[in-house]
């Protein structure tokens, strides 16, 4: 939650203060939608930051200050929120964000192997960015699909059951610009300011894509229903296990 | 034998399982109607007799939390999802917003009609990006439906409902935290009291609930109380998904009666993956304390587990097989609750962060046995001592390896290094090379 990086990467040109004229008009109507989603301006601060992140790819400090501006903050107010949360990147990064799980459950499966083996191939060390900067690498906690690892996130897309091969292959996709469709999600991915702008709370009209749910979620239910298992009908409800207890105790 | 009850995901296999067309198709949203001929306080009485408690972890009773509900505060209330799912092993609420998410937002309406608030979130975690576009979807499907909005289906009742996407932070599926980061400020756990129920969002009283209890109201309503109580052990009535990961043979949702075994689960998944032993397993994610072999048959309700010194959490079952080195898993777990301690609380940030170093140290063979002593002073200080849970969760792994497996800690010590080669571990680990070699 707190790596202290700084806002800017050093020697890098003056970071520029605030949005263009252009892009803050631009923006500014999309904000209005967010905060008017709110009973409270200030709720909208991490859409909006997201907002920005779609912008620039990163959360500058010309972001943060259309942020503070639109929800009349100080810049220190929303600087202390945007680098609390591990989503907004506080430097540019690539098209693609490739996070390998590397929590407990997912590394012991191979996601130290996978990340492992993604550091040599593409030649960056975690949180950087290949030098054609397509592909930001970083080992990312546990994203929820435990049951499907070992995980790859790419601009928080699910890749289940990685190996070491795929996940070379997936970035080599993604390098060369190839459609590359998540195991569960579109059926393309999207670039990570695209996911931002999704993130912020805008459509991008491809929730019908994919599959609804693929074999793990759905390994009780095919058992169930090779075995016709079902849920009680509560026209019909068996005796309380306490009750079959006693009956069968007689 | 325990049989499945696909409730939840009884719809899974449909291709359009999401679509308001395929959730309507199985009876969905027909809870919504006889809610809304309900008397509110009839819904919370309702829930209340279900005996549903709370499927995010802590198992509070739902209906008794929308009953703490100060009946004179003049402020709005508002009904608040936590669907910021993130606690390692964890994986229930994704796949189920995934492929049912008109459950979830049947689920929002008549728990927001049972409490009388007309503004509802949905907080989801950011890092779920097809899982954001379905809820969105699911929502404006039932505005243009008129299952949200002004006058749902004619009833006179309004309710506004917002997806509201995260940004990274464990710490905020902690409820205070949560509507903190709601409210536009770093997610970081609030003193209780004032509850939710009293001071939660903007000050006003606040009712916050897992996704999968709320998507489980809709079946309540419709079957009744006694429906549901037909299910699970009189302290822990219903249903609930169990979520099998890692060595096993079949990972994935079980959606079963509380109080079904892991033995009973295992045997349905196909068992640990061939030619392997159960070592250990998590009975609900990374913050209840790990039970071995001998758990096998504990019934996994919140009453058998808490006996059994654990606790059911989240029903999130890690499994792992004797191949894992268990320094090396806790040591991983530590890392994480390090990363994502908040630093608001002293004992939570910097005992987790001397506890990597410990177990590192540990793991590599640099450690001593008194290390073991320093790792369970440490536990001492940090349970207990913090404004969440956070950092009592991450005690839970620690104490309870060194108790089952102290030998094995102090294996690395004597070795001067860790026994386990990490690859057989693997999902492929089992593949000879002959196969072409996978990696």
């Amino acid at each position: 939650m707190s790596d202290h990086e700084t806002t800017e990467t050093a020697g890098a040109e003056e970071p520029r203060e605030a949005f263009p004229a252009e892009v803050t008009a631009r923006l500014e109507p999309d904000a209005k939608e967010i905060i008017s989603r709110y009973p409270r301006p200030r709720s909208a601060l991490l859409p909006l930051l997201h907002l920005v992140q779609s912008e620039e790819g990163y959360v500058s400090k010309a972001g943060m200050r259309f942020c503070a501006d639109q929800l009349d903050l100080t810049l220190a107010e929303v600087n202390a929120v945007a680098t609390f949360y591990t989503m907004y990147r506080r430097r540019p990064g690539g098209d693609y964000q490739v996070g390998v799980c590397t929590n407990t459950l997912c590394a012991v499966m191979g996601g130290d192997e996978i990340f492992q083996s993604l550091k040599e191939h593409l030649g960056v060390g975690n949180n950087e960015t290949t030098e054609d900067g397509k592909v930001t690498l970083e080992h990312v906690e546990c994203n929820a699909a435990c049951d499907f690892a070992p995980v790859v996130m790419v601009n928080w897309e699910f890749f289940d059951n990685q190996t070491p091969q795929s996940a070379r292959e997936l970035v080599d996709g993604l390098r060369l610009g190839e459609d590359v469709a998540p195991t569960r999600g579109p059926a393309s991915l999207c670039t990570w300011k695209q996911a931002s702008r999704v993130l912020a709370g805008f459509e991008d009209g491809r929730a019908g894509e994919g599959v609804q749910a693929a074999a793990p979620s759905l390994a009780g239910l095919r058992l169930a229903r090779e075995r016709g298992w079902t849920a009680p009908d509560p026209a019909n409800l068996p005796p309380k296990p306490s009750e079959q207890g006693e009956e069968d105790a007689k | 034998m325990t049989a499945l009850t696909p409730i939840l995901s009884e719809n899974w296999d449909r291709p359009d399982s999401f679509t308001l067309e395929g959730y309507r198709d199985g009876g969905g949203y027909g809870a919504l109607r006889t809610a809304l001929g309900m008397e509110p306080d009839a819904i919370v009485d309702l829930v209340k007799k279900s005996g549903l408690r709370g499927r995010g972890g802590a198992g509070f009773p739902t209906g008794m939390k929308w009953g703490f509900l100060p009946p004179d505060n003049p402020n709005p209330r508002y009904l608040v999802v936590n669907a910021d799912e993130s606690e390692p092993g964890t994986c229930k609420d994704i796949p189920l917003m995934l492929a049912n998410p008109h459950a979830l937002v049947e689920g929002v309406v008549i728990a927001s009609y049972a409490i009388k608030s007309h503004q509802a979130f949905i907080y989801v975690r950011g890092e779920v990006l097809h899982v954001i576009r379905r809820l969105r979807r699911a929502v404006a499907e039932a505005y243009e439906a008129g299952l949200l909005g002004k006058d749902i289906l004619g009833s006179g009742y309004d309710l506004d409902l917002v997806v509201h996407a995260g940004a990274g932070a464990y710490i905020c599926g902690e409820e205070t935290a949560l509507l903190d980061s709601l409210e536009g400020y770093r997610g970081q756990p609030r003193l209780k009291p004032p509850f939710p129920a009293v001071a939660g969002l903007y000050a006003s009283p606040t009712v916050v609930n897992n996704v999968e209890s709320i998507a489980s109201v809709p079946s309540i309503v419709a079957n009744g109380a006694e429906w549901f109580t037909s299910m699970g052990t009189e302290k822990s009535a219903g249903f609930g998904f169990f979520s099998l990961s890692g060595h096993v043979a079949n990972p994935g949702q079980y959606e079963a009666p509380l109080g079904i075994t892991l033995r009973e689960l295992l045997d349905m998944a196909g068992g640990i993956r061939p030619g392997h032993q159960l070592k250990f397993w998590t009975p609900g994610g990374s913050s209840t304390p790990i039970f071995t072999e001998e758990h096998l048959d504990t019934p996994l309700d919140f009453e058998s587990v808490g006996a059994a010194g654990s606790m059911l959490g989240t029903r999130a079952l890690q499994i792992f097989d004797e191949t894992t080195c268990v320094v090396r898993a806790v040591g991983r777990w530590i890392a994480f609750y390090a990363h994502e301690s908040c630093g608001k609380c002293t004992p939570c940030r910097e005992g987790n962060f001397w506890m990597v170093q410990v177990l590192e140290r540990l793991e590599r063979g640099e450690g001593t046995e008194a290390d073991l002593d320093k790792l369970l002073d440490i536990c001492d200080n940090l349970l207990g001592r913090s404004f969440c849970a956070l950092g009592d969760g991450a005690t839970s792994p620690v104490t309870s390896s060194i108790k089952y497996f102290r030998q094995e800690y102090i294996d690395h010590v004597e070795r001067g290094g860790c026994p386990f080669d990490h690859a057989r571990a693997t999902l492929w680990g089992d593949q000879t090379t002959t196969t072409g070699g996978q990696q």
